[in-house]
């Protein structure tokens, strides 16, 4: 692990709490936009943003939502979050929720991560022990509790709106947006949904300041980035990298050899040949939700896109016609690719589809279920067509 | 504010959603899963609009204005996107067109034209599998289905039933069941409204037609039917008039034509409703005022099947609450096929009685096994206004060109007070014109005898009317303030029990229709439907009314001779052999087998 490293390091307990109640609110939220921290989750909404509109929103009930739904395939860095410091991700919580106003949080935890359960409550309740949950925490008049929910399964679950109406005891489906959950989220309540990995910056930020956390990293993506290192590699695990770093870089890291390819983004990412080892891990080039699979040149593009195409057939939530329609048929032409047997133009209806797709989905999932499909299509057809 | 579509400054009010803006300013964007009775789903992607600084495309249906937002319509992508996702549709919509209940009334199949679809650039996603689900009322074409969720977001937010939802996901998804155990193992009340909202041939009636058809054939039958006060106010739109549109006398003429034996008209059962459950009312009123009874009171009203099934799976308990008397349509079956049958010379056995409704409950409703009071099956057929008209297409009748004809007696003689059960209030409006002026031998002092508090399209009205100066018999109501409310739509009919349930509720009378609109919006009534084409139909009900001469049940000449020669008094016990009935409890589902 470089020297960069901090996401994955206990600190003390409390003391960005502490910090923060003797700051005013709004500085805080500075503090954070200042920061440049962006969601971990993929999406990179900006933070500090989000916690401006939400703690703006009027209403006596608001919501601190801690998206660990971890669904991406070839992701894992939440979990190894949640297992080392979950104490750092439930204070991040914490300020957050006394900065937006919000008593409650709750954390959606991934279906197949129940057996984290016992180890997050025992945390819970070390800290509400040390008043740092509960009722007037550290002595003061702030009220803030967390309850775990289990989601049931849904990749799609990890969309915001869709977590929400899962939360809400409803079929797991995107709402549409505006509103957003910062103005309208569970039960209508302004929201603040975030990633695990995000809340974890937060008391860093806190104590160490906007200015510290900015210096780390690449110019429009600050601080530093966790991965799921997968596939072909000497050293898989998770990586604390600094934002910006080359994935020629990272492949020397983890000590990947005969490389042919790179996954970066999970399901939903980009899949580049070696040319393209130079570009950057970042939200200005190429963005990840921490998703990092190597393949070597063992490997068949093929047999990737169909797994990544079979996996949207199955995860598609089915309720908006762009995704549930177009998704079959990339399945369909990565049969017919097999086969040998696919046209030109049959090549183009496909990117038309997806075009569609990008354009028209309800939500992330449709929106990005064609991007490996289309990838491995542009840089590796000679592979794919011969 | 202004926003601007297509270049084109618009003033905008906060709130408001593009695709409204546009509508008002005379741009067509094209829809499918919005339907102006139900909330947002945003899910077909059709009426997708370019938004200036946004990345995807927007739908105009869910996407709300602001200011200064710079809004195109028709930008190539646009449009390439929109017929894209027309196309994806297509792709796994199975059956032919020319097959359809909905040929030339398609949703789907208008878009299809519109953006010029010649073929699919893919190859279809299967085949036509035929699997039906056929109930007495409704039949699902899952083939059909594209997945819109108007169906589904109809049964949720209009009725509260929930008895449809999407089950399974991506591909798989499909409007499914309570463990898929089929619309007859749930609490479907069989209103119909989702067939009214089904933008293709995915939901429609189960149709009567060929059985009419052969009994029409049959020289050996004794063909009646009954219209019901609705379907006068809506049959011109299956004929290309305008809604509101009052074709009554057409109707009537058309009916002859198909050969039926005699043209009735079930506002004749209407206003003999009005006197079983008005005695009825009286009866409860006595009873709990005097003799201290409880559960008589409030009574409701029991002309709508959809609402009757409703109660008997959701307030099971209240079921004491709901007036014993059969609805006009069933009223009018038992004695066609007795008093009629008897006066006439005819043997009931041939005899088959029809009914035009403007409704699909009515089919389940004619079914129910107690419904053969005379001794056969009381109502043998229920068509709805779209099937009627499908008749009389097939006839080569178009209504437009009909002559103007009455009605046969003595069941086509009816008042006022029948014609508006056709509109939500109308059964109070109607009940309340008679119960007033039983009790105190005075007119109901309301200008021109419009009870305009329980009129109109409000989901819930209520009234209340002080009695005084009764009659000598009536003397415990002297002074009393009769309330009543009016629901229409089985979501306000939630509303109303839930207060019944709770004892918050301090009424007396409730008149409870399942549709919204009251009739006039059924389940078997022209596609599509809006709140704008109900009112329209409301209007011609209430037209209607005013045109007749006679505008009290009580005074119509029929009826009191019907009583004369036949039934005696209300309520008497041939009145409650033949007119009055008993209901079900029922659960919300049936075990999982």
């Amino acid at each position: 692990m470089p020297a960069a490293g901090f996401v994955l390091e206990k600190r003390k307990q409390g003391e960005a709490l502490k910090k923060a109640f003797e700051i005013n609110r709004a500085e805080i939220t500075d503090m954070i936009k200042d920061s440049g921290l962006k969601g971990r989750g993929g999406a990179g909404f900006p933070t500090g943003l989000k916690m401006y509109l939400c703690g703006a929103a009027a209403d006596t009930i608001k919501y601190v939502i801690c998206n660990a739904d971890e669904g991406e395939p070839g992701t894992f860095k939440d979990r190894v979050i949640l297992e080392t410091v979950p104490e750092k991700v439930f204070e991040g919580m914490a300020i957050t929720a006394y900065v937006i106003g919000a008593k409650e949080g709750i954390i959606y935890l991934r279906g197949e991560y129940e057996y984290l359960k016992a180890g997050l409550e025992n945390t819970l309740d070390g800290m509400r022990k040390n008043n740092l949950l509960g009722e007037k925490i550290l002595g003061g008049n702030f009220d803030f509790d967390i309850k775990i929910v289990l989601g049931a399964g849904a990749y799609v679950c990890g969309e915001e709106t869709a977590l929400i109406e899962s939360l809400e005891g409803k079929r797991g489906e995107a709402k549409n947006k505006p509103p957003f959950p910062v103005s309208s989220g569970l039960f209508c309540h302004p929201t603040l949904v975030s990633n695990v990995e995000t809340f974890c910056n937060i008391p860093h930020i806190v104590t160490e300041g906007a200015q510290w956390f900015k210096n780390i990293g690449s110019e429009k993506s600050a601080g530093t980035k966790l991965v799921s290192v997968s596939g072909d590699v000497k050293k898989p695990g998770v990586y604390e990298i600094p934002f910006g770093m080359k994935v020629k870089d990272l492949l020397k890291l983890v000590e990947a050899g005969n490389t042919k390819a790179v996954d970066i983004g999970g399901a939903s990412g980009i899949v580049i040949p070696e040319s393209q080892f130079d570009r950057e891990i970042s939200f200005e080039d190429i963005p990840t939700g921490g998703s990092v699979i190597v393949f070597d040149k063992t490997r068949k593009m093929i047999d990737v896109m169909e797994n990544f195409m079979e996996f949207f057939l199955d995860e598609s939530c089915g309720q908006c016609t762009p995704c549930r329609e177009g998704t079959k048929y990339f399945v369909d032409a990565v049969e017919k690719i097999k086969n040998g047997r696919i046209t030109d133009q049959e090549l183009k209806n496909l990117r038309d589809i997806s075009n569609c797709m990008k354009l028209t989905s309800k939500c992330g999932l449709g929106q990005s279920s064609t991007n490996a499909f289309i990838s491995i299509l542009d840089n590796f057809k000679e592979e794919l067509l011969s | 504010m202004d926003i601007y579509i297509n270049g084109k400054k618009c003033k905008a009010v906060q709130g408001e959603t593009i695709l409204e803006i546009a509508g008002k300013n005379g741009v067509r964007i094209p829809t499918l899963c919005y339907h102006s009775d139900l909330c947002l789903a945003g899910n077909c992607r059709i009426c997708v609009v370019d938004v200036d600084g946004a990345r995807t495309l927007q739908t105009a249906c869910t996407a709300m204005a602001s200011n200064g937002m710079k809004i195109w319509t028709n930008t190539p992508r646009v449009i390439k996107a929109r017929k894209m996702n027309i196309q994806l549709l297509l792709g796994s919509h199975f059956g032919e067109c020319y097959t359809c209940p909905r040929n030339n009334n398609c949703e789907l199949l208008k878009l299809a034209e519109e953006y010029g679809i010649e073929e699919l650039p893919f190859p279809k996603k299967g085949k036509r599998t035929g699997a039906l689900e056929i109930t007495p009322s409704i039949t699902r074409d899952p083939d059909k289905c594209i997945m819109c969720g108007r169906c589904v977001r109809t049964c949720e937010e209009l009725q509260g039933v929930h008895a449809v939802k999407p089950v399974g996901r991506s591909n798989d998804i499909h409007i499914g069941t309570f463990f898929n155990q089929g619309l007859m193992h749930t609490s479907c009340t069989m209103c119909g409204q989702c067939i009214n909202r089904c933008p293709t041939g995915a939901l429609y009636e189960t149709s009567c037609v060929q059985p009419v058809w052969d009994a029409l054939a049959d020289p050996d039958k004794y063909v009646v039917v009954q219209t019901a006060p609705a379907v006068r106010a809506a049959l011109g739109e299956e004929f290309g008039m305008e809604p509101g549109s009052r074709v009554t006398g057409k109707m009537v003429a058309g009916l002859r034509r198909l050969g039926f034996n005699k043209v009735f008209d079930t506002q004749f059962t209407a206003d003999l409703t009005i006197i079983e459950e008005g005695t009825e009312f009286l009866t409860r009123l006595k009873r709990t005022l005097v003799n201290k009874e409880k559960g008589l009171l409030p009574m409701t009203t029991s002309c709508s099947p959809g609402w009757i099934k409703y109660i008997e799976h959701f307030y099971p308990e209240l079921l004491t609450h709901v007036s014993t008397c059969k609805s006009p349509q069933q009223m009018f079956g038992p004695l066609a096929k007795t008093y009629f049958a008897e006066k006439e010379g005819i043997n009931p056995a041939k005899m088959i009685t029809v009914s035009i409704m403007p409704c699909v409950a009515k089919k389940y409703e004619a079914d129910r096994p107690e419904m053969n009071a005379s001794g056969y099956k009381d109502v043998d057929y229920v068509l709805t206004t779209r099937e009627l008209a499908k008749m009389m297409k097939m006839a080569g009748l178009d209504l437009k060109d009909m002559p103007v004809e009455e009605y046969d007696n003595p069941f086509g003689i009816s008042t006022g007070a029948a014609v508006i059960f056709g509109a939500t209030g109308g059964v109070m409006e109607a009940a309340l014109r008679t119960v007033y002026e039983i009790v105190t031998g005075r007119e109901i002092p309301f200008k021109n005898l419009d009870i305009t508090p329980v009129r109109g399209m409000e989901d819930v009205k209520e009234a209340g009317i002080t009695i005084e100066g009764v009659k000598e018999e009536y003397k415990f109501l002297e002074g009393a303030k009769v309330k009543v409310a009016v629901a229409h739509s089985l979501s306000a009919a939630k509303k109303v029990m839930d207060k019944v349930r709770s004892g918050e509720a301090d009424y007396h009378f409730i008149e409870i229709m399942a549709c919204p609109g009251g009739c006039l919006g059924g389940g078997g009534q022209p596609i599509p439907t809006s709140p704008e084409i109900r009112k329209a139909r409301a209007r011609a009900i209430y037209e209607e009314d005013e045109a007749m001469t006679i505008r009290k049940s009580h005074e119509n000449p029929a009826i009191k001779k019907l009583y004369e020669d036949f039934l005696e008094k209300p309520n008497s016990h041939k009145a409650h052999e033949l007119l009055h009935t008993h209901y079900l409890k029922r659960k919300r589902f049936d075990k999982v087998k």
